[in-house]
């Protein structure tokens, strides 16, 4: 899919069509110092959210730690811990609130040193739509396209480039088409419906809420203005599957039995027919409890209580998914997904970790590594290992079967956490890929990847405990011939019979082992239950 | 399909973390202060269980110099809602005579509340503490987690939190190690007072206009709930139409002259007002990062 880039100064998408979100999320990022906390202190205050007696704090802070000499240091405003003050720089996510007559905002403010990266996919995990602050001096720089890069991975369509900083390029038109035409080119690839771009100055407050004077040549929306007016429609689609993730079994007496949680997507209804996964038990809607009353119904996003018709086994991680089933959630116990590495230590194959799904938990080993994206290129690698901060597509396989979904249909369902096993640290963000067979292929190893793959299957993938144990396997084997060979020649045989038996015990013992194993795993295979439905026997 | 509403997108946001408390930790608690954010998030537990009782006790770390009327609201509040309420004094520190008037707001702050809440949370061995903090309130506090890992002497360490992606929490910590976890994180002034009037939560009266006994101390008007606020030489108790935007110990906490004795008028005034809702508290002033140094030491 291409995305649609349009002119900055477009206003076609700025016509409201459909019901808008009251309730805006975005973050701002981009790379160090390129103004992202002066920009949101500017917007704060533009939008009148800072108080008098912050004001005076603010200009107190100005005069002890700021970085504009003389001046208001507005990123003082969200830069809130007292190291991030004295090194001027931002560490953690900040998150402020403001609205104007149109809109409530939730801003988060996120650090662009990479060091810091997965504060930055912190706050952008739960944006609608992401401001990408790049330098007019500095242009579009590695962490700018990380920063895209992760903005696009956690699935926002709609962005907005300001190019910050006009005033230090004399507010010249050609530095800022330049730049825009870069930016674009740069993520071309990631998917991103549309691409505004906006020349401002957060120091100054240039087409930040005011149109600037400076930029009479950008006839466009100001940020605020921009904020306002961004088409989030929240097209759900009617029809959608709805999908329901057991939080909580509350249970107060032997009388009450209800389900609570929060609807993902879709609807849950009094009287729809429910599947329980992964048990796959059949029931019925009974009621929908809520302290203000039963409901007929629930909508994605509401938090309530169901009861059901039949006394089924359902439990936190199962997930209630209401008749006729679309096959978007699947019960699987394995999965390729794309990660960003959040934890100190690499993820290697063979790491076991706890997985976190929706409400699910459960025991994880990763099986392979297929590549690192490439930050500057945005290609896939070949990788050993993913050190913190990188971004790879990984396979895993779990202990048990978990409901789950794509993330691209569903970031409830398709969205996880991996979690060290002994330090208890959130290691990685994971987001569930549709299926193993569309894994994008770098340009670079086109030729290789059939002999790498098979490779893999013959031997297990790299790094892998599987691996070890087939090469330990070939060297007992080998090692076995060459001591029968050895008494064989000490016993004076001839030759060609030393080397025919020799031959045998190579081949042919390892040929009737394989046939042996293969009559096993057939009449040990299981009645076809749940191990079916890994493969993509969608509920 | 309708878009939900602002408060409901938030309403439904705190049940959900509540409810995940609940499912992951072994021993929560709800550490209830009485004032507008707690009688919020109150409400919120209730929903979240509903029909079953709270199921977790309710902490008020008491510093003995809390407005008589948050007290008798707290107890009527308690028995209206057959609730389970611990109540924690610092033995040490009422040993001590320790008041925010001889010993300052730092160190009353210190003693009463901060060591007064690790030894409470110690005591019963609670691994995870709700509170009605919200990011809108501080500085700090817009860093912080919904749920913010604390060691096992209760530190914050602002530097090194865990990330936070989406609305999956990590829930697993070290032995000894604790939560505290805030439902009411992406909630402004305005969103509670506009939830406290859409839900009819009752809340302590001082939230509304009414003549009081007030003294003006350092720039502050001081209520004089009791006689242990000893007059200085200069000082006149007044009567003056007041009312509270925080509420805390009555000796840290500045009044506003108001005259909006409902809910409507509390709304209309706050969002004309130009200063902020902590300007009133004594103990934010204590230093330029006293929040961020109070949390590192265990303080919510
Ligand atoms: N001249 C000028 N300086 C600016 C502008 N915006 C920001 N700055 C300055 O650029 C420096 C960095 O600003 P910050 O807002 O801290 O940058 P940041 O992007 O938040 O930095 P990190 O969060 O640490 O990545 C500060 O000294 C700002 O005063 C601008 O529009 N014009
Ligand atoms: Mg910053």
């Amino acid at each position: 899919m291409r995305p649609a880039l349009t002119a900055h100064g477009d206003s076609g998408d700025f016509v409201a069509a459909s019901p808008q979100i009251a309730l805006l999320r975005f973050i701002t990022c981009g790379s160090v110092d390129d103004g992202k906390s002066t920009l949101i202190g500017r917007i704060l205050f533009e939008a009148g959210a800072v108080f008098e007696d912050q004001l005076e704090a603010l200009d107190r802070d100005s005069r002890k730690f700021g970085t504009v000499d003389g001046g208001r240091d507005f990123a003082l405003l969200v830069d809130g811990l007292s190291a991030e003050r004295e090194q001027g720089i931002t560490i953690d996510v900040a998150y402020r609130y403001f609205a104007t007559p149109r809109r409530s905002f939730i801003v988060a403010d996120t650090p662009g040193h990479e060091q810091y990266t997965r504060n930055m996919a912190t706050g952008a995990s739960t944006a609608d739509c992401a401001v990408i602050l790049i330098d007019a001096r500095m242009g579009v720089l590695p962490q700018t396209r990380r920063h895209s890069f992760i903005v696009s991975l956690v699935g926002v369509k709609r962005i907005v480039v300001a190019i910050n900083k006009m005033d230090l390029v004399d507010c010249d038109q050609r530095v800022f088409e330049t730049i825009a035409k870069d930016y674009r080119q740069a993520v071309a690839g990631l998917g991103f419906e549309t691409i505004d771009v906006i020349p401002v100055s957060a120091r100054d407050g240039d087409n930040i809420r005011q149109a600037s004077a400076r930029m009479p040549w950008y006839q466009g929306p100001t940020l605020l203005t921009w904020l306002e007016t961004v088409d989030m429609s929240e097209a759900a689609a009617e029809g959608e599957q709805g999908v329901f993730p057991v939080q909580y079994v509350n249970r107060p007496d032997h009388l009450f039995r209800g389900f609570a949680g929060t609807v993902a997507t879709g609807r849950v209804a009094v009287g729809d027919g429910v599947v329980s996964l992964p048990s796959m038990r059949q029931s019925r809607v009974a009621r929908i409890v809520t302290a203000d009353g039963d409901w007929p119904q629930a909508e994605a996003g509401q938090a309530v209580t169901l009861t059901l018709g039949d006394e089924i086994d359902t439990s936190r991680g199962d997930v209630l998914v209401v008749q006729p089933r679309t096959g978007i959630v699947q019960v699987r116990r394995q999965g390729t997904a794309r990660v960003l590495v959040t934890g100190d230590q690499p993820l290697r194959v063979g790491g076991a970790y706890e997985i976190k799904l929706a409400t699910a938990t459960a025991q994880t080993v990763i099986s392979a590594i297929h590549h690192v994206v490439d930050i500057e290129t945005y290609r896939p690698g070949m990788a050993d290992d993913l050190p913190m901060n990188a971004i790879g597509q990984i396979s895993l396989r779990l202990d048990r079967p978990v409901p789950m979904t794509a993330y691209r249909d569903s970031a409830v369902l398709g969205g996880f956490i991996l979690i060290d096993r002994i330090s208890r640290q959130t290691v990685a963000f994971g987001f569930m890929d549709a299926d193993v067979a569309d894994l994008p292929v770098g340009k670079s190893d086109e030729l290789t990847r059939p002999l790498v793959n098979l490779r893999d299957r013959l031997l297990g993938p790299s790094g892998s405990v599987l691996r070890r144990q087939r090469l330990e396997a070939v060297s007992w084997r080998l090692t076995g011939a060459l001591v029968l060979a050895v008494v064989m020649a000490g016993l004076d045989l001839p030759l060609p019979v030393i080397g025919t038996v020799v031959l045998a015990d190579l081949l042919v013992r390892p040929v009737l082992k394989v046939l042996h194993h293969h009559v096993w795993q057939t009449a040990r295979q299981p009645a076809p239950a749940l191990s079916d439905l890994d493969q993509g026997d969608g509920i | 399909m309708a878009a939900l509403g602002h408060l409901q997108r938030l309403e439904a946001e705190a049940i959900f973390i509540l409810r995940e408390v609940v499912a992951t930790c072994d021993k929560p608690v709800l550490l209830y202060s009485i004032g507008k954010d707690s009688a919020v998030l109150l409400h919120l537990a209730q929903k979240a269980f509903y029909p079953a009782k709270l199921p977790f006790p309710l902490l008020h770390v008491d510093t003995g110099w809390k407005f008589r009327e948050m007290i008798a609201f707290r107890d009527e509040t308690v028995a209206r809602l057959g609730l389970d309420l611990i109540v924690h004094i610092n033995p040490d520190g009422v040993a001590a005579g320790i008041s925010p008037l001889a010993s300052g707001s730092q160190v009353h702050t210190d003693v009463m509340k901060t060591q007064g809440l690790k030894q409470a949370l110690d005591q019963h061995g609670f691994d995870a503490a709700f509170g009605g903090a919200r990011r809108d309130e501080e500085k700090s506090r817009a860093k912080e987690r919904i749920f913010s890992l604390r060691t096992v002497d209760h530190r914050w360490d602002p530097k090194g939190q865990r990330p936070e992606p989406w609305a999956l929490f990590n829930t697993r910590k070290l032995k000894g190690e604790s939560f505290r976890v805030f439902p009411l994180s992406n909630w402004t002034e305005a969103d509670v007072w506009s939830y406290i009037a859409q839900e009819k939560i009752p809340v302590v009266p001082l939230y509304f206009a009414a003549p009081r006994p007030v003294v003006q101390r350092a720039g502050t008007l001081i209520m004089r709930d009791d006689e242990r606020l000893v007059l200085q030489p200069d000082e006149v108790v007044e009567t003056r139409m007041v009312r509270f935007r925080t509420l805390g110990c009555y000796p840290l906490t500045g009044a506003v002259e108001s005259t909006a004795t409902t809910l409507e008028e509390i709304i209309a005034e706050m969002s004309g007002s130009r200063v902020s809702e902590r300007q009133g508290r004594v103990i934010d002033h204590d230093g330029a990062a006293s929040m961020e140094a109070k949390k590192q030491e265990g303080y919510f």
